[in-house]
């Protein structure tokens, strides 16, 4: 009973959101402006919440997500350029985020045997080889890169995708495959000796999180107007990790705190543009210092959680 | 009786150092057998070998099942554990970061029947044998008195429940045969003799074969109907307890250690 209670609260607070955001975008209270920000929080909560899947859950270091993103990106764009229609656009989403999971697959199979700083390593290498392709590429038309891609991008579309991929990959960390995932980042060796495949739920998850991220580059597209392979070089791959690491690795409510926050951090210093990274840096130092499992932890945001603070709070007050 | 497993002439050195030389091993149905030796004589070594986490430089490792016999050395190590052999490890290795249901659930994916699909959507598929999954982890938990602590971080459960739960953990794969690697180390004797009749337990209610490491001679010596003897990576006797007690080689390998404790 509580527990067919605590699923339609999600469900209720997912429709709350949604019909508010429909809302401002209505009344127009969401302009231009705010509207390109949301679009680039939603996009980063699925690249981040698609890297924890990796990263945080299954304990692959992986500093190659923007690659992903930008052949979910191109090949989008690709299509909608010349399918010019919501099927197209439709179609675009869905082969782009199937070019990543099938890059992720080649890739991962050989790198995914590599530790920690080694794999890091190789998927940095991957994401630049990607760049470079997209860079020589005619097709993609090189440094130029494309202008003029359809946009597709509206709130709805945007909700339905973020919130698709945070439900999504919740419930495969939720389930055997998932926890199985799990068991690989906590001991090898012990996973191994109880019958869990390594390289096998490595690559799931590997694939998993390249296709979401392809999804996030299809969005990106689809609303950006033009692409070109720097918009996805290491700095982006960086920026992804470390909303994975700042919201807690290994919980996905953290990462959608962190994407917000960071958002929220950097909306706020538009407005002092010479001083704005330096603030963004300080603001990490400072939460890394203060929090530094990140500020979740591994814990996911639940109203058992917010009772149990509220418990204690009571306990330690009286 | 049927044999369950049968080793021969297994090596495997590190660099100069023969952990391990020419070992012959056989196990047979329902048998609880001990392995002992001083330190450093390869008996983990040997673990590592039968569980695929080293590979052997010489020598064969059968499993039989039934009328099939599959060979286990090149195998991976997942690959082993799905063919129904089990173990712990000496230096306790939990996941020490999930409950203790977790733990043990997590081992039981050798069986899972439900696929991707249903884990990214939950359906009825998925509702079901994950109800299953924790009923019979529950089960296996009840056994070592863990069930009331199914919610709590493996890491944060006293010693000797650490012990039992990477025993509840390996059985929950569904072995044929359990490889334990002193599982008494670091207890005190009450938890010690609490852990023999686990064991013994262990293997008349569960259709199993077991092979166990232990230093504790009078553990070995009360529940183990066989033992082997390692020193220096080779097996230098085999024998009931009477019969090891009393071989010479045996008590020079242990000599200063004192065989009747
Ligand atoms: N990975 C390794 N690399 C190098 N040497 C190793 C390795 N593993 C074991 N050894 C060596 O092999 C020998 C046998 O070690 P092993 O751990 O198998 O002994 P053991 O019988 O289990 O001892 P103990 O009773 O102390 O657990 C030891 O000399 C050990 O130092
Ligand atoms: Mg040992």
């Amino acid at each position: 009973m509580a527990l067919l209670q605590k699923g339609w609260l999600k469900y209720i607070l997912m429709l709350l959101v949604f019909v508010v955001g429909q809302v401002l975008v209505m009344t127009g209270i969401l302009n231009d402006y705010l509207f390109a920000t949301l679009t680039t929080l939603c996009i980063n909560i699925i690249l981040a919440v698609s890297l924890n899947l990796i990263t945080g859950f299954t304990g692959q270091f992986s500093l190659g997500h923007a690659g992903f993103m930008s052949i979910g990106a191109y090949v989008c764009a690709l299509i909608t350029m010349r399918i010019s229609t919501i099927p197209g656009f439709l179609l675009g989403v869905f082969a782009g985020a199937c070019a990543a999971a099938l890059v992720g697959f080649i890739v991962g199979l050989p790198t995914l045997r590599l530790r920690g700083d080694y794999l890091a390593i190789a998927t940095l290498g991957m994401a630049e080889i990607i760049r470079i392709v997209f860079l020589n590429l005619e097709i993609t038309n090189g440094a130029a890169g494309l202008n003029g891609v359809p946009q597709f991008v509206t709130w709805p579309w945007l909700f339905l995708f973020t919130a698709g991929t945070i439900h999504l990959i919740s419930n495969f960390i939720h389930s055997a495959h998932g926890r199985a995932c799990i068991t690989l980042r906590e001991d090898e060796i012990a996973a191994e000796s109880i019958g869990i495949d390594a390289t096998r739920y490595k690559v799931t998850a590997f694939v998993m999180g390249a296709f979401f991220a392809g999804i996030a580059g299809s969005l990106y597209a689809s609303y950006f107007y033009f692409l070109r392979p720097t918009l996805f070089g290491f700095s982006r791959s960086i920026d992804i990790l470390v909303i994975v690491v700042l919201g807690g690795i290994g919980s996905l409510s953290g990462s959608v705190i962190a994407a917000i926050l960071l958002a929220l951090i950097s909306t706020y210093l538009q407005s002092f543009p010479e001083l704005r990274m330096v603030f963004y840096a300080v603001a990490l130092v400072v939460i890394m210092i203060l929090r530094p499992q990140g500020l979740m932890g591994s814990k996911e945001l639940s109203f058992d959680l917010l009772r149990n603070l509220g418990r204690s709070r009571k306990r330690r007050s009286s | 009786m049927n044999k369950v497993l049968s080793v021969q002439k297994l090596s495997k050195s590190f660099g100069g150092l023969a952990a391990v030389t020419s070992v012959n091993l056989e196990l047979f149905q329902g048998e609880l057998v001990g392995l002992i030796g001083p330190n450093g004589a390869g008996k983990t070594t040997f673990f590592n070998l039968l569980t695929g986490i080293y590979m052997p430089e010489k020598g064969s490792i059968e499993l039989h099942r039934g009328s099939e016999v599959f060979s286990l050395q090149k195998r991976k190590p997942h690959d082993i554990c799905r063919l129904g052999v089990a173990r712990t490890f000496q230096n306790i290795r939990l996941f020490r970061d999930l409950s203790v249901l977790d733990n043990v659930r997590t081992a039981m994916n050798k069986n899972l029947k439900y696929g991707l699909f249903p884990a990214l959507f939950h359906t009825g598929t998925y509702q079901k044998e994950e109800e299953e999954l924790v009923e019979k982890s529950m089960e296996l938990l009840k056994i070592f008195d863990l069930e009331s602590k199914a919610s709590e971080l493996a890491k944060n459960l006293p010693y000797g429940d650490q012990r039992h739960l990477e025993i509840a953990r390996a059985l929950a794969t569904d072995p044929v045969l359990l490889l334990l690697d002193e599982p008494a180390a670091g207890m005190n004797p009450a938890e010690t003799s609490q852990l023999t009749r686990t064991i013994s337990w262990i293997r008349e209610n569960f259709d199993l074969t077991i092979l166990l490491i232990e230093h504790d001679m009078s553990l070995v010596m009360s529940i183990c109907e066989r033992m082997y003897v390692l020193d220096y990576g080779l097996m230098i006797a085999e024998g009931t307890p009477e019969m090891i007690k009393k071989d010479p080689r045996v008590i020079k390998a242990y000599l200063g250690e004192d065989l009747h404790a």
